[in-house]
C-alpha cells in the first residue's frame, strides 16, 4: 500500500518536473498542445465520472464549459475592458464593475457551474437512459442559445475578447491533477461504490437502499464543478470566447476520449486524452498535401473528423471496453505484469 | 508492437526528411484560412486569389521565393490559435496572412503580438480586430465605414426614408454592421420602423417577414451572410414583400444567386471589389489571370486575399527583402501608403486600411457594378 | 394583430410543423421497434436531399422520377447503416448503440463536408411547387399546402401497413418482445431492416419537401430538424406514429407563433422545442398519445 502511494506521488512529482522543464525549453506550439491536453483531461475525467462511473449517459459538457468560461472571463476582465467591448448593449452594471484575480475567478466559475448543475439535476434525473441524453443535449444547446441572446451579460455573438492569457502549464496541469485526485478519491469512497452500483443495476441499487438521486447528484455536481473550472482555463488560454465555441462538437470530442479510454476508467481517460489531443494534431498531415519522394498526394481538408467518427463507430462495435474498460491502472498490476514476464522468461 | 514502432519511426524520419526540403532561398509566410467548416467558401476564394497574386509576384526583390504555408482553421477559434502557434514555432514563418472572420483573427492576435509576428487579415472588418494591437493589420475597410456607405446609398440613391433591419444575432459581423447602419441612417434623417432577429442556420422566416410587412418600410437592411439572405428573399417575395433588400459584403457569394434565383434580383450590397471598378494595371492583370485559371470572375474575398499577399510582398521588399526581420516587415506593412492593389488604393492607418467601397447589386442573375464610394 | 395575420401565421406554423412531423414519424418508428434513438436520422434526411440533387443533375431524371429514386436509394442507405453500425450492437447496452448513432451522425456530416464542401447548394424547385395562392388576404405558397397533405398521406399509408399487413403486425410484436417474436418464427432481422427502410424513406421524403420549401442544402442541414423532430416524437409519445405527427405540428406552430407574437424571442427559437421536451418529460413522460411504455405501441 505504502509503496504504491510513494510511486504515485513520485510520478506526479516527475510530471511537474517535466512541466518545469517544458516551460523553459519547449516551443510555444508544444506548450499550447500540453495546455490543451490538461484542459481536455479535466473535461474528460469529469465527464467520465457521470457517464462512465455512474452510468448516466448525458451530453451536457459543452453547456457547463460555456458557463465556466463566461463566468471566469467576466470576472477577470477589467471594468474598462468590459465597457469598451459591450458596444451593442451595455453590460449590466453590477457585472461590469466586478473584478477578480485569476484563481478566485476560476473557483467562482466552478461554483457557479456546480450550482447550475445542481438546479439542472432536479429535472434531468427524473428521466433515465436515452431520455437523459436528449434532455442534457437540449440543455447544452439552450445554453448556447441563451449566451447568444443575453447581450447585456455575455455580449451575445460578439463574445468576450482580450481575456488575459493567464492559463499556463502550472495552472492547467495543477488543476488537472487536482481534479484527477479528487475524482479518484471520490470513486474509491463509499459514494463511488454507490455510483458504480447505480451504473451496474439501478433497480438493484434502489432495492439496496441507496438514495440514487442523491448519488447521481453528487456525481453531476462534481462533474459540473470541474468542467466549469476547465472552461475558465480554456477561456484564459485562447483569450477570446463566443457562443460558437461551445457547440456539441466539444462534447463529441470528449465522448470520443472517454469511449477510447474506457467508460468508467479515469486512467484510461488520461491515456485517451493524450492520444486524441496529440493524434488530432498529428492527423493534420492527412489534410495537407504530402510529398513522398516525387509523388504528391493532395490533402483532404476535413478528413480528420471523418477519421475520428469512423474510429468511434469501430471502437463501439469491436472494442466496446476501450483501452482500460472499467478498470483502473494500478501499480500492483504493473508489477504483476513484470513478474509473470520474468517467470515466463525463465 | 515492435513492428508498429518501426513503422512509426520510418514515418517520422520521412516527415523530417520532407520538411528539410530544398536549399533555394525562400521567405516563409503562413496563411490561416478556413478551408472547411461553415465559412469555407470564403477561405477557398481567398486562397485562389492569393495563389494568382503569388503567380504575379512570386519572388522578393532579392530573388528569394515566397513560400506560402496554408493551414485550415475550420472557421474555429481554437483551431485558429493552434494553427498560428504551429506556423510560428514549427514552420518559423516570418509573417502570417489570416484569418477571414473577425472572431478568428482576434483569437490569433495575442499569439502574433506575443511572438512579434505580423498578422495581416484579408477580410476581418470588425473594428476591434486591430484595436490596441501592434502586430495586427488588415487590407479591408472596417464595418463602421461599410455601415455608413450603405446608409448614404439608401438615403441618397434609393431615397429610402424608413427601413426594417434584419439582424443575425449569432454573427458578431451582422450585429456590428446593423448597429453602424442604424446610427448613420438615423443621423441622416431616416427612421427604423422594424427590427427583427434571425439566427445563422434559420430557414423559416415567415414570422419575421409578416412582422416587417405590417410596417411597410421603404427598404430592408439585412447584413447577414448569403445563405440566410437568399432564403429570406425567396420567402419575402412569396409573401409579397417586394422592397429592396440591402446588405453587406457577407452577401457576395455565388450561392446567393443560385439559391435565391429570381427572388434576389435587385438585392444591393456594399463590398470591397468589383472587376468593373478596376482601373490599375495590377488589377487588370489579376482579373485576366484569375479568369484564365478559374473561368469565373474573382469576388471580393479573392481580391482581398490577393491584396493581402501583395501588401505583404511589398512590405517584405521595403523592409529589405528576404533577410528582413518580422519586426521590420510589420513596420513596413503598417506604413503602407497609396499602395495600388486589386481592390483599390490602400493606405494603412493604425493597421486599418483606408480605401473606397463598392456598391453592387444583382441584375439578371449576376452581380453588377453600381458605384464606388470614397472614404 | 388581426385575424388575417393570425391565420397566416397559423398556416406558416402548420407548414413547418408538418415537415417536423414527417421526420418525427421515421424517428418514432425506429425507436418504437428497437429502442434506439437514431441520432443520424436528421443526417439521413440530409443525405436524401443530396441524392435528389445528384439524381437530377447526374442521372438526368425528371423531378418526379428523381424523387422516387431518392426515396428508394435513401431507404437503402438506412438499411446499410443499420447492418454495418447498429446490428452488431443489437444485444449490447442501449447506450452503446446511442454512442454509435452519434458516431454515424458525425460521420455522415463530415463525409459530406469533405465531398461537397460547406457551401450551400441550391435545390432546384420544379415549377409545380413554386406558385403562390392568395386566399382572403392570406398568402399560401403552393409548397406549404403540399407539405401537410403529403404528411397526412404518408401517415395514412403507414398506419395501414402497421395495422393491416403481416409486416406491420410483426413490427408491433417485435417492439414488445424481440426474443418471443424470434421464437415464433418471424425473421427479426428482415423486419428491422424493413423498419429502417421505412424510417429512412420517410426521412428522404421529409428532406425533399424540406428542400423544396427551403431550397438551400448543406451537409449540416439535418442537425436542427433532426433534434426538433425527436422532441416532437417524444412530445407525441415516443413510439406512437400519429403522436409523432401531432408533436411535429405542435412544435412547428409554437415556433412560428411565439416569434410572431413576441418578436424579440426569435433568438430563442431553437430552444423552444427542448424546453417543451423537458416540460413534457417532467409532467407526462409518456407524451400526449404515448401509452405506458410497457404496453402496446403504434
Amino acid at each position: 500500500m505504502k509503496r504504491n502511494q510513494i510511486l504515485t506521488i513520485g510520478s506526479i512529482v516527475l510530471l511537474f518536473l517535466f512541466i518545469g522543464y517544458a516551460n523553459g525549453h519547449l516551443n510555444a506550439y508544444y506548450i499550447r498542445i500540453l495546455n490543451n491536453t490538461a484542459i481536455f483531461l479535466m473535461f474528460a475525467a469529469s465527464y467520465n465520472l457521470i457517464n462512465g462511473v455512474t452510468g448516466q449517459f448525458s451530453l451536457e459538457p459543452n453547456g457547463f464549459a460555456a458557463i465556466g468560461a463566461y463566468t471566469a472571463a467576466i470576472l477577470t476582465l477589467t471594468p474598462a475592458q468590459k465597457e469598451a467591448m459591450f458596444i451593442i448593449t451595455p453590460m449590466v452594471p453590477w457585472l461590469q464593475h466586478i473584478h477578480m484575480s485569476f484563481f478566485p475567478a476560476l473557483i467562482v466559475a466552478g461554483i457557479v457551474t456546480a450550482m447550475v448543475g445542481f438546479i439542472l439535476g432536479f429535472p434531468v434525473f427524473r428521466v433515465r437512459g436515452d431520455y437523459l441524453a436528449i434532455v442534457t443535449l437540449g440543455f447544452g444547446l439552450t445554453i448556447r442559445v441563451v449566451s447568444n441572446n443575453t447581450m447585456s451579460i455575455t455580449n451575445g455573438p460578439l463574445g468576450l475578447k482580450g481575456i488575459a492569457n493567464y492559463t499556463n502549464l502550472w495552472w492547467s496541469w495543477g488543476f488537472a491533477i487536482a481534479a484527477m485526485i479528487v475524482i479518484m478519491r471520490l470513486i474509491n469512497s463509499e459514494f463511488g461504490r454507490a455510483m458504480k452500483a447505480i451504473r451496474d443495476d439501478e433497480d438493484a441499487a434502489i432495492a439496496m437502499g441507496i438514495n440514487t438521486f442523491k448519488i447521481k447528484m453528487i456525481a453531476f455536481v462534481t462533474s459540473a464543478f470541474f468542467e466549469g473550472i476547465a472552461g475558465g482555463l480554456l477561456a484564459h488560454l485562447i483569450t477570446t470566447i463566443s457562443p460558437t465555441l461551445f457547440t456539441f462538437f466539444l462534447t463529441f470530442n470528449l465522448l470520443i476520449i472517454i469511449v477510447i479510454g474506457g467508460l468508467g476508467s479515469m486512467t484510461g481517460t488520461a491515456i485517451a486524452t493524450v492520444l486524441v489531443v496529440w493524434g488530432s494534431e498529428w492527423l493534420r498531415i492527412v489534410e495537407q498535401p504530402m510529398h513522398i519522394f516525387s509523388l504528391t498526394i493532395p490533402g483532404i481538408p476535413g478528413m480528420r473528423m471523418v477519421i475520428f467518427s469512423i474510429l468511434l463507430i469501430i471502437i463501439m462495435i469491436f472494442a466496446r471496453e476501450g483501452i482500460m474498460g472499467q478498470k483502473e491502472f494500478s501499480w500492483d498490476s504493473l508489477f504483476k505484469l513484470f513478474k509473470t514476464k520474468k517467470v515466463a522468461n525463465k | 508492437m515492435k513492428k508498429l514502432l518501426n513503422i512509426l519511426a520510418v514515418m517520422i524520419a520521412a516527415l523530417m526528411f520532407m520538411s528539410t526540403g530544398s536549399f533555394a532561398k525562400e521567405v516563409k509566410v503562413g496563411v490561416v484560412w478556413p478551408m472547411t467548416g461553415p465559412i469555407a467558401s470564403f477561405g477557398q476564394m481567398a486562397w485562389k486569389g492569393a495563389q494568382i497574386a503569388q503567380a504575379m509576384a512570386p519572388k522578393t526583390k532579392d530573388g528569394a521565393t515566397i513560400k506560402l504555408i496554408l493551414l485550415d482553421n475550420k472557421g474555429d477559434k481554437v483551431e485558429t490559435a493552434n494553427a498560428v502557434s504551429r506556423l510560428i514555432t514549427k514552420n518559423h514563418v516570418k509573417a502570417i496572412i489570416g484569418a477571414i472572420a473577425s472572431g478568428n483573427t482576434l483569437a490569433a492576435a495575442p499569439i502574433a503580438e506575443k511572438n512579434h509576428i505580423p498578422l495581416l487579415s484579408s477580410s476581418a472588418t470588425n473594428p476591434l480586430v486591430t484595436k490596441g494591437k501592434e502586430y495586427v493589420s488588415r487590407v479591408c475597410f472596417i464595418d463602421p465605414f461599410q455601415g455608413t456607405v450603405a446608409a448614404k446609398y439608401a438615403i441618397n440613391n434609393l431615397h429610402a426614408k424608413t427601413a426594417a433591419i434584419v439582424v443575425d444575432i449569432a454573427q458578431d459581423y451582422s450585429v456590428g454592421l446593423a448597429k453602424f447602419f442604424v446610427e448613420s441612417f438615423k443621423k441622416m434623417g431616416g427612421k427604423i420602423v422594424a427590427k427583427t432577429f434571425v439566427q445563422t442556420g434559420d430557414q423559416d422566416f415567415s414570422a419575421q417577414i409578416s412582422a416587417i410587412k405590417a410596417k411597410n418600410p421603404d427598404l430592408i437592411y439585412m447584413p447577414t451572410y448569403y445563405q440566410e439572405a437568399a432564403l429570406f428573399a425567396r420567402q419575402a417575395r412569396q409573401f409579397g414583400l417586394n422592397q429592396v433588400i440591402m446588405g453587406g459584403d457577407g452577401l457576395e457569394s455565388d450561392a446567393l444567386l443560385k439559391v435565391g434565383g429570381k427572388a434576389v434580383e435587385g438585392v444591393t450590397f456594399t463590398t470591397h471589389y468589383d472587376p468593373k471598378a478596376t482601373a490599375s494595371k495590377v488589377g487588370k492583370e489579376f482579373l485576366k489571370k484569375f479568369k484564365a485559371k478559374y473561368k469565373v470572375d474573382p469576388d471580393a474575398m479573392a481580391a482581398l486575399g490577393a491584396d493581402a499577399y501583395l501588401v505583404m510582398v511589398n512590405a517584405i521588399n521595403r523592409a529589405g527583402g528576404s533577410n528582413a526581420s518580422s519586426e521590420a516587415i510589420n513596420k513596413a506593412i503598417r506604413s503602407t501608403k497609396n499602395f495600388h492593389g486589386i481592390t483599390g488604393v490602400l493606405t494603412l492607418v493604425n493597421g486599418d486600411a483606408v480605401k473606397s467601397a463598392v456598391v453592387r447589386k444583382v441584375k439578371d442573375g449576376k452581380f453588377v457594378y453600381v458605384t464606388t464610394v470614397n472614404p | 394583430m388581426n385575424l388575417t395575420i393570425v391565420l397566416q401565421q397559423l398556416f406558416n406554423g402548420l407548414a413547418l410543423g408538418s415537415l417536423y412531423g414527417l421526420i418525427a414519424i421515421g424517428y418514432t418508428m425506429v425507436y418504437g421497434v428497437i429502442r434506439l434513438i437514431n441520432f443520424a436520422h436528421g443526417d439521413i434526411m440530409m443525405v436524401g436531399t443530396y441524392v435528389a440533387i445528384l439524381s437530377g443533375s447526374a442521372l438526368f431524371l425528371p423531378w418526379w422520377a428523381a424523387f422516387i429514386f431518392t426515396i428508394l436509394a435513401t431507404a437503402l442507405v438506412g438499411v446499410l447503416i443499420d447492418k454495418v453500425a447498429y446490428k452488431p450492437l443489437r444485444n449490447a447496452s442501449r447506450i452503446s448503440s446511442l454512442i454509435t448513432a452519434i458516431g454515424v451522425s458525425f460521420f455522415l456530416e463530415n463525409l459530406f463536408l469533405v465531398i461537397f464542401g460547406g457551401v450551400p447548394k441550391a435545390f432546384p424547385v420544379p415549377a409545380v411547387f413554386s406558385g403562390v395562392l392568395h386566399e382572403g388576404g392570406v398568402i399560401l405558397p403552393v409548397i406549404s399546402i403540399f407539405v401537410p397533405l403529403v404528411a397526412l398521406v404518408f401517415l395514412a399509408i403507414l398506419m395501414y401497413i402497421l395495422r393491416n399487413t403481416k409486416y406491420g403486425i410483426a413490427m408491433r410484436a417485435l417492439s414488445l418482445d424481440m426474443e418471443t417474436t424470434r421464437l415464433m418464427g418471424a425473421n427479426v432481422d428482415a423486419i428491422i431492416s424493413f423498419v429502417f427502410a421505412i424510417g429512412s424513406a420517410l426521412a428522404a421524403a421529409g428532406g425533399i419537401f424540406w428542400a423544396l420549401k427551403y431550397p438551400s442544402i448543406n451537409p449540416l442541414m439535418g442537425i436542427m430538424p433532426g433534434l426538433k423532430a425527436f422532441a416532437a416524437a417524444v412530445l407525441g409519445g415516443i413510439g406512437s406514429v400519429p403522436g409523432a405527427a401531432l408533436g411535429g405540428f405542435i412544435i412547428g406552430i409554437i415556433e412560428v407563433l411565439a416569434v410572431a407574437i413576441f418578436p424579440p424571442l426569435a433568438g430563442y427559437k431553437d430552444a423552444f422545442a427542448f424546453l417543451l421536451l423537458i416540460f413534457v418529460l417532467l409532467f407526462k413522460p409518456t407524451g400526449i398519445m404515448g401509452e405506458d411504455l410497457e404496453r402496446g405501441r403504434f
